[in-house]
């Protein structure tokens, strides 16, 4: 799959809660405000899942939320990346062991980012949506060596 | 003819809240003729988990039920849990709980005014307080190595000390936050467009405020004089006189609008400010726990046999913490009761008559914390088992309750 050339490099990105402590959203707001600025970047918070080229979800995934959260994935147009931001959405977290909590996220639906830390910095987010950005590469028809290129470039 | 009236469900996800909330509006042309909430989109089952882990993995627990209030809640179930096992806390560590409580309403205060902000549709603005709101982070970083989620309070105290090399730091950043009141007064109170689509918006008159015992800075807007620092005064709180923050003080009148709102927040930012000044000027010395050996401290709880109630003054209202204590590793009973619960219903005479424009702000103007409100315990009195029911078990009983009253 190419990516259109429309998606080109600007990553829109759209924030799905699924029951978090906040924690992790109030960070997704301050990058967007003047000490982190990622919208330099050309990352972008949508209001809807059907604007966005990213998917940042929160939180561990309770039954209230599960359909809604299918339901946005797949109203994320192809293609896409899906980062989960926070500990308690990559592996449950502190609310491991709760009647009403059915993730983690990838139980669910395919993620390709994690960004562990409870709560994350915003710094991590960053970096994390640098990985997805690098997947869309890949799908953009970049080969595997020009990527692992690109990595060591960020990386350094 | 009648006017018929439109249906328009909101959530439970969308733009302006970072959080899942579910709104049903009944909307005729322009105006809203009624309310719905249809609450639980967050609901965790926390006091479920709690009542399985020890008392010390609690307060990580706790601190995570909601992460802008991280400081509230753990301060609130410490103070019950000490009051349960009665366990005295040194006078040092109440005055830094204190210290950074009063930080944590500083942040969350101006988060909130960003966001009104954004509701409103002023980004500058949002980003403007934003800004101002990350000095108030880093030193939170700084004292409790974290931005949020602070880790900072410990049954019988704090885990950190506030030492001299801190002091400098922590004076920067008073001294930041009164500059900043011009800033913010302009931007907020001043400024003539953001008075226009606040003033008259979103009312709730001193009598509703009383009826839905609206608590924190929603009740204080309309007028009740309703603070817990104030009326029961705890921890390092009752060495001063703080009196609750009434929009009469700044502009000569009460009248429940978001505008009302907006200038209680401003002013306790200020009056936070000054909070800290005193703790920090009357900083006494000390140990800042009654016992560091966290096994030993266990120890002490599993024998402990009783009940304690703790109440905290959160930035958005009463906190209340209730634990129940059996001589056991974990609690028998664990409950919270965070201030949104309380100021949820304010919604429904607020949003009353208003236009859909204004839904936004009025849903945001009370601060709501979906993260601390979402929750579910169920107690059966009479055998006092405690049970958690299924959807179909709750249907089952709320159809008969239906019967019973239809009888
Ligand atoms: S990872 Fe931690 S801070 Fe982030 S939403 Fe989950 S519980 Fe909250």
């Amino acid at each position: 799959m190419k990516l259109d050339k429309y998606l080109d490099r600007s990553l829109w990105v759209f924030h799905l809660n699924t029951g978090s402590c906040n924690g992790c959203d109030i960070e997704i707001v301050a990058l967007l405000t003047p000490r982190y600025d990622v919208e330099r970047f050309g990352i972008k918070l949508v209001g809807s899942p059907k604007h966005a080229d990213v998917l940042l979800v929160t939180g561990p995934v309770n039954r209230k939320m599960l359909p809604r959260l299918k339901l946005v994935y797949e109203q994320t147009p192809d293609p896409k990346a899906v980062i989960v931001v926070g500990t308690c959405g990559s592996s449950g977290g502190v609310f491991y062991d709760s009647y009403n909590i059915v993730g983690p996220v990838d139980k669910h639906i395919p993620v390709d980012v994690y960004v562990p830390g409870c709560p994350i910095r915003p710094e991590a987010i960053i970096n994390g949506v640098l990985k997805a950005w690098l997947k869309l590469e890949r799908l953009r028809g970049f080969s595997g060596v020009e990527i692992e290129k690109k990595i060591e470039e960020v990386n350094a | 003819m009648s006017i018929s009236t439109y249906k328009i469900p909101i959530g439970p996800i969308h733009p302006s809240l970072a959080e899942p909330m579910t709104f049903n509006f009944e909307i005729s042309g322009e105006k809203i003729q009624s309310v719905d909430l249809a609450p639980g989109d967050n609901h965790r089952g926390i006091e479920f988990m709690g009542r399985n882990r020890n008392i010390v993995q609690i307060i990580y627990l706790a601190e995570r039920i909601c992460g802008i209030c991280s400081a509230s809640h753990p301060f609130a179930f410490c103070r019950a849990v000490e009051n349960a096992a009665g366990i005295e806390v040194p006078p040092r560590a109440e005055y830094i709980r204190v210290i950074i409580a009063e930080l944590e309403r500083i942040h969350s205060h101006i988060l909130w005014a960003g966001i009104a902000a954004e509701e409103l549709g002023f980004n500058s603005v949002l980003y403007l307080s934003w800004k101002v709101r990350e000095e108030v982070l880093d030193l939170l970083e700084i004292l409790t190595g974290n931005r949020i989620n602070y880790g900072m309070y410990m049954i019988g105290g704090v885990r950190r000390d506030i030492s001299e090399e801190h002091m400098p730091r922590i004076m920067k950043t008073l001294q930041y936050y009164k500059d900043a009141y011009q800033t913010l007064e302009d931007v907020f109170l001043k400024d003539p467009s953001i008075a226009l689509r606040t003033k008259n918006v979103g009312i709730m008159t001193y009598e509703d405020a009383l009826h839905l015992t609206s608590v924190g800075p929603t009740a204080r807007a309309s007028g009740v004089k309703k603070d817990v620092r104030q009326d029961q005064p705890y921890s390092a709180y009752a060495d001063m006189d703080i009196k609750a923050i009434t929009p009469d003080i700044y502009s000569g009148e009460v009248n429940g609008d978001v505008y009302d709102r907006i200038i209680v927040r401003i002013l306790e930012v200020f009056q936070s400010v000054q909070i800290i000044e005193y703790c920090l000027d009357n900083l006494p010395e000390g140990e800042i726990l009654s016992e560091p050996k966290i096994v030993k401290l266990l120890g002490t709880l599993k024998k402990a046999k009783g009940e304690g109630v703790g109440r905290h003054e959160a930035p958005r209202g009463e906190v209340i913490h209730y634990i129940k204590l059996n001589e056991s590793e974990n609690p028998e009973v664990w409950k919270a009761r965070a201030p949104t619960y309380n100021n949820l219903m304010s919604w429904l005479p607020m949003l009353q008559r208003q236009e859909i424009a204004d839904i936004p702000i009025v849903i945001a103007s009370i601060d709501p914390c979906i993260g601390c409100m979402d929750r579910v315990t169920l107690v059966d009195s009479n055998t006092s088992k405690k049970q958690v029911l299924t959807r179909e078990e709750l249907m089952k009983l709320s159809i008969a309750k239906t019967r019973r009253i239809l009888k």
